[in-house]
């Protein structure tokens, strides 16, 4: 059993270590080096400048419009996704809970509400500039279909409206995917609380607030980061379907579309690391807030 | 309990998800001046000349080419090298096991952007911007730590009597991953090779960055390229064709695999 063991681990770890290392790793390490400098591209030309590109990005005025957005996003985006997710998964259970089983059509549903979260978000962005388009998408059309064609806009060109429209389809193509995760959740719980709750005279409300909320907290938990990142990026959709991209004027900027924009179209690359390490930490801030909260509260065990 | 109400919020949800996908696919069988008409009426015949111009001048079927090669070959790659990762760190022991470990799925909580601008450069300096295995080789690089996590999960579960047996007969070490270990993982391997394909079949932000040669280019980018360029030509039925030959295979094999794809993407973030 021993013959031929290390060589077998170093043949078996070697070949992705070292694509790793090239690819993952030193990218990662440098980033950070290069947010200490001013280095657009050209070889052996960077100098340090220290702290100076942070010290820049407060008073970049694009770059705050993007913080505040992305800011924005985090808290609307995973409340209405989770909100809308938790509803329907429940409504999808006990909705037939006389019966103790979903209501009909159930697999249906789950098959329809799911297809948004396979396409490439950049597919997702180019349908919904079709939907948004003022003249003669799918939105406005249907504004004026149904006689409340007052109430048609250029959703992607008005500062007030955008950054919703933004949300819109990003909470749109990922509701199916929470709503099946919530649901799988609820799927392990004992028919037996549910009953015994029915029997007690527990309304809907009280028995998803006392029951149901609490035995899928964890995976709310996930859903929260899983969103919360999502909301950080929001680069595809903004970068395809805006105008600008990033308007109108700022109002759907997003800190990955300023990094993008830094570094490919000014090739001001040691500016642009210092975007993507101040993404990073506000990923981590949120990682870390989401697996503490998890820790503190209490867990109700089965 | 009133049943009715219900079926019309959870009917209400599928119409918003599913209706401007229908629309688009309807769209892409109109004709320009019909999609300007009106975003309502259907067709007056069915053009299925726009798909056939979206696949050959507007370039689709190329980009559904390149993809194909790209995610083929990445998906082949990280599948290869994810699970003899993780089969490694998950039964052997040896110094450094979880630091290897640690490596690979520390990078999991990392932003793609932090190593943007780093991994244009490490590309380009290997000759490798805006080739085959310049995104097949980036691709499979961060696909790995979700596969390696996921997977050495997975391994520690099996039961070691069969390997056991296996080496007692004289198997090598190669053999018995491959022979006996991996069979027995078939179920993980399936649902993790479902959640990489996906992921890498719907990048965007490395291919935009790393593949600027438009022969090259991927379905996702290429779509999002025609996107801007047909919007100042106004080919809308060739750009809403181009759409729907995008979404088309995903919807085909999503009802054919729908439920064991559902669980694998699910338990991918469960886990």
């Amino acid at each position: 059993m021993k013959h031929g063991r290390y060589r077998f681990i170093i043949g078996a770890l070697v070949p992705a270590l070292i694509l790793h290392a090239l690819f993952v790793l030193s990218p990662y390490a440098q980033a950070f080096y290069l947010s200490l400098t001013d280095w657009t591209g050209v070889a052996g030309n960077a100098h340090f400048v220290g702290w100076g590109n942070y010290a820049r990005l407060g008073g970049d005025a694009l770059f705050l419009d993007a913080l505040r957005n992305n800011a924005v996003m985090l808290v609307a985006v995973p409340v209405v996704t989770i909100g809308i997710g938790l509803f329907l998964a429940s409504m999808l259970h006990l909705g037939g809970r006389r019966s103790l089983h979903g209501v009909r059509g159930a697999a249906f549903y789950k098959i329809v509400y799911f297809f948004p979260q396979l396409l490439s978000l950049a597919i997702v962005a180019v349908l919904w500039q079709f939907v948004y388009n003022p003249n003669n998408g799918l939105l406005n059309g249907t504004l004026r279909g149904v006689g409340l064609g007052g109430l048609a806009r250029s959703w992607l060109a008005e500062p007030n409206l955008a950054l919703a429209a933004v949300m819109t389809v990003i909470v749109w193509s990922s509701v199916g995917f929470y709503m099946v995760l919530f649901s799988a959740a609820m799927d392990a719980i004992p028919k037996e609380l549910y009953e015994a709750a029915i029997i007690d005279g527990a309304g809907g409300w009280s028995t998803f607030r006392r029951i149901t909320l609490p035995l899928v907290r964890d995976n709310v938990r996930v859903a929260f980061v899983y969103l919360g990142i999502a909301a950080l990026d929001g680069f595809a959709i903004v970068q395809i379907m805006t105008v600008g991209p990033g308007g109108p004027d700022g109002h759907t900027e997003v800190i990955g579309l300023s990094l993008y924009r830094n570094a490919f179209t000014y090739g001001k690359f040691g500016y642009a690391s210092a975007m993507g390490v101040t993404l990073f930490f506000l990923t981590l801030v949120i990682a870390v807030f989401a697996l503490r909260g998890g820790r503190a509260t209490d867990r109700v065990e089965v | 309990m009133k049943r009715v109400p219900l079926h019309v919020v959870m009917m209400a949800w599928a119409v918003v998800t599913a209706f401007p996908l229908l629309w688009a696919v309807m769209s892409s069988l109109k004709s320009d001046s019909e999609i300007l008409d009106s975003p309502w009426t259907p067709p007056s015949r069915p053009h299925f000349d726009n798909w056939s111009r979206a696949w050959g001048s507007a370039s689709i079927g190329r980009y559904f080419l390149n993809s194909l090669i790209v995610v083929g070959g990445a998906l082949a790659l990280t599948m290869v090298l994810g699970s003899l990762v993780a089969y490694t760190l998950a039964r052997y022991e040896f110094r450094g096991n979880r630091l290897v470990y640690y490596t690979f799925v520390a990078s999991m909580f990392f932003p793609v952007f932090l190593a943007l601008v780093p991994l244009f450069f490490v590309v380009q300096q290997l000759g490798l911007l805006g080739t085959y295995p310049g995104l097949i080789l980036v691709y499979t690089a961060y696909a790995m730590p979700f596969t390696v996590f996921f997977l050495h999960s997975f391994f520690r579960t099996l039961p070691s009597a069969v390997a056991e047996a296996a080496f007692i007969d004289g198997c090598s070490h190669l053999k018995v991953f491959y022979r006996v270990m991996l069979p027995m993982a078939r179920s993980g391997l399936v649902s993790v090779g479902i959640f990489n394909f996906l992921g890498l079949w719907n990048q965007y932000l490395l291919p935009l960055v790393l593949n600027p040669d438009p022969d090259r280019y991927v379905l996702a980018q290429g779509l999002a390229a025609l996107s801007v360029s047909q919007g100042y030509r106004s080919d809308w039925s060739g750009l809403f064709a181009g759409l729907t030959i995008a979404m088309l295979p995903v919807l085909f094999a999503y009802v054919a695999f729908q439920r064991h794809l559902r669980a694998g993407l699910t338990a991918g973030a469960v886990r």
